[in-house]
């Protein structure tokens, strides 16, 4: 019997902690996945390894989230269902709060599995899935917030905080940031400035005497 | 010596400059005075197969391809 | 359906289509204004109507071949292999008819449209019946959009053609006449331009085999369906058969639209436009994608591809500017590309980035503020053949000939000295549009 407790204890804590690994991890993957967009990287880091690190550190993230997702259904004290690993609010147990976990993996599984899949969907399908990163993260950190419940430790208020304040600078540099380009060493000298993307003029034109 | 066949080409429309690719690719690719990038003409060597086909996975547009 | 054979018929329809004699496409008529059907009937009788038997189609087709014609939009492709390439497409094909004249200082088309049209209608309605299209587009710059409706209409009125002619206004965009960039403004209303491959002809409008062929083109083919090829080949030179309309501008008496036998003196064809009116300084030939020539180097030389290429030159779209000896050519060709890098479609990186840069750099030349003929030799050296369309490559010749022709102010301007008292103007540019 004191097995049974302690083997749920620690489905719990397993539970939890991933969990709280995973806010970390989604965060990181969050600024790394706008860092490879916007072409900025750390001082003398190829951008190819931030793309690479943004790509391998979400593989990651999704197997650990595969445990925290077990855990929590396995966990015998509280009573999620297995449906609820992707319908949401299917779960009897604090419906919205694991809701909206569950959203977060339905909707990071979309991205997943597009991104897998790149080559043979084209660029267009994979980039409008991939918006649906911007709100897999909130869903998460809701979930992270409603679902657990150790908000009152000051290292996981803390981890919370930090993990909000670097996504949301990575989303204004997303938003309001340029593009660099070029080869800084160049002979011409730093190469002349660059809007974030090419100007696609051509549609300025009035279409009204066309046909 | 053998030859791959294998030439890179990339799509001007795609391409934004993103400069992956020649970071990879150094002996075969590099960039103008605006961040865009110059193939080399000519097969890609076969010691440099695997790298290239990192450059073209690693495009964040789909812009490098293989013709 | 009667099939008329008008080939090969002797001129019952006016002086000017003998054998070897112009002009061929813009006779001279009382009055100003189009042609109207019945002028164009009693001038070169009906349309041969040629039905949907598969002979005559070919007959044609062999014709046209044998006539050597080529493309009058710029490129000089041969007609007849583009024609056979649309025809033999898997899906129907469809023609579009480009009059869209983008070339700012270019008037032929327009010309061609406002007093012929329904020579250019008749192309058309030819085009897309040796193609197997049932429909032809056809686009036509603002200017001539109203006459070329009411030739349509006018041609509607007897149900004459079983092809259905559709008119449309180009895009005010100098890219707007690019085949893959017309392709999409007739498809989707966003003249931007594709990469090619696959070509117009292989997978264009809809996906469909297109035919794009310029209007001057089509007029030419129609005179051929009714001439033949022998009558097409006795003006012009064997390896460059035929007549062909150019656009004369700048220090000559009268600025014009003119037709030309193909392999004329470029001096001889000055000579038409009255001939120079100031001392001439420098001559630009084809076009904004042209080539810059001194006068002494250009003016024995026959305009045609062969002719012209001893100064590295082409006919291109028949434009010949003739620049004032006391114009500067630098500030002139300095205009003209800051122009072109603001009408790139900015798909491609190095059109957008580098022709703006390289147009600054020849702005800074030609006020004389500094001159980095290092960076523009290494720009227009990475910016050639590096877009989706040829749009850089055009501007990049005009630039480098530009530089080796006016080697002399050159020099001058990098000493702050500039030789030109003439205001700016000669080669026009559309005013700055709003973004």
């Amino acid at each position: 019997m004191s097995a049974a407790v302690t083997g749920s204890q620690g489905l719990w804590f397993l539970s939890r902690g991933s969990g709280l690994v995973l806010l970390v991890l989604f965060s990181l993957v969050v600024v790394l996945g706008v860092a490879t967009r916007t072409g900025s990287a750390p001082a003398r880091w190829p951008r190819f390894a931030v793309a690479e690190l943004h790509r391998t550190l979400s593989l990651f993230a999704v197997a650990l989230l595969v445990l925290h997702v077990v855990t929590a259904i396995l966990d015998p004290f509280v009573t999620i269902g297995w449906a609820a690993t992707l319908l949401p609010f299917a779960s009897p147990y604090r419906t919205l709060a694991i809701g909206l976990g569950t959203l977060a993996v339905d909707l990071a599984g979309a991205v997943l599995v597009t991104s897998l899949a790149r080559r043979r969907l084209g660029q267009r399908a994979w980039r409008a899935v991939h918006w649906l990163a911007y709100l897999a993260w909130p869903a998460a950190f809701l979930h992270s917030l409603t679902a657990g419940n150790d908000l009152g430790i000051w290292w996981v208020a803390l981890v919370e905080v930090g993990s909000a304040a670097a996504v949301a600078a990575a989303v204004l540099a997303r938003l309001f940031g340029r593009v660099r380009g070029g080869d800084p060493r160049g002979p011409g000298g730093p190469p002349p400035t660059r809007a974030a993307t090419k100007p696609r003029r051509v549609p300025a034109t009035s279409k009204a005497g066309g046909r | 010596m053998t030859t791959t066949g294998a030439r890179l080409r990339v799509d001007p429309i795609a391409c934004d400059g993103r400069g992956l690719c020649a970071e990879v690719l150094p002996e075969l690719i590099t960039l103008d005075d605006w961040g865009f990038p110059i193939i080399g003409d000519g097969e890609v060597p076969p010691g440099l197969m695997a790298a290239a086909g990192e450059a073209i996975r690693l495009c964040p547009l789909l812009a490098l391809r293989r013709c | 359906m009667n099939a008329v054979d008008t080939r090969n018929r002797e001129a019952d329809g006016g002086p000017g289509l003998r054998a070897g004699h112009l002009p061929r496409l813009l006779p001279q008529r009382r009055g100003g204004g189009p042609a109207s059907w019945e002028e164009h009937c009693a001038r070169h009788g009906g349309l041969p109507v040629i039905g949907w038997d598969e002979g005559w189609r070919g007959q044609l087709m062999a014709e046209v071949g044998r006539s050597g014609l080529t493309g009058r939009g710029g490129a000089g492709f041969p007609t007849a292999r583009k024609l056979r390439a649309v025809a033999a497409g898997r899906d129907a094909p469809v023609v579009i008819a480009n009059g869209t004249e983008g070339e700012p200082a270019s008037a032929k088309d327009k010309v061609l449209l406002a007093r012929e049209p329904h020579l250019v209608l008749d192309g058309a309605v030819l085009a897309a019946q040796l193609v197997g299209a049932r429909q032809a587009f056809v686009v036509v710059h603002e200017a001539v959009r109203e006459i070329v409706d009411g030739a349509v209409a006018e041609r509607k009125q007897g149900r004459r053609d079983g092809i259905r002619l559709k008119v449309m206004t180009g895009a005010d965009r100098f890219v707007g006449g690019e085949a893959s960039a017309l392709v999409n403004w007739v498809g989707n209303g966003i003249p931007l331009p594709t990469v090619t491959p696959p070509r117009a002809a292989e997978h264009g409008l809809y996906g469909r085999p297109t035919l794009v062929q310029n209007v001057e083109t089509l007029a030419h083919l129609a005179l051929i369906a009714r001439y033949g090829a022998a009558w097409f080949r006795s003006l012009g030179t064997a390896a460059e058969p035929g007549s062909m309309l150019v656009t004369l501008i700048g220090g000559v008496h009268r600025p014009g639209v003119y037709e030309i036998e193909i392999g004329r003196p470029v001096g001889e064809i000055l000579a038409l436009a009255g001939g120079p009116a100031v001392p001439l300084g420098a001559l630009l030939v084809g076009g904004y994608f042209g080539t810059w020539a001194g006068p002494e180097a250009a003016c024995p030389l026959p305009f045609s591809a062969n002719g012209l290429s001893e100064v590295g030159a082409s006919p291109g779209a028949g434009l010949i500017a003739a620049l004032p000896a006391d114009s500067c050519g630098l500030a002139e060709t300095a205009r003209v590309a800051r122009y072109l890098a603001g009408e790139s479609a900015g798909q491609c990186g190095p059109c957008v980035f580098g022709l703006d840069a390289i147009a600054g750099a020849l702005e800074d030349l030609a006020v004389g503020r500094s001159f980095r003929p290092d960076l523009l030799r290494r720009w227009t050296g990475q910016v050639e053949g590096r877009g989706a369309c040829h749009h850089p490559d055009g501007a990049v010749r005009l630039i480098r000939s530009a530089l080796r022709v006016f080697g002399a102010e050159i020099d001058r301007h990098a000493q702050g000295l500039c030789c030109g008292r003439r205001p700016l103007g000669v080669l026009p540019v559309p005013p700055r549009r709003q973004p």
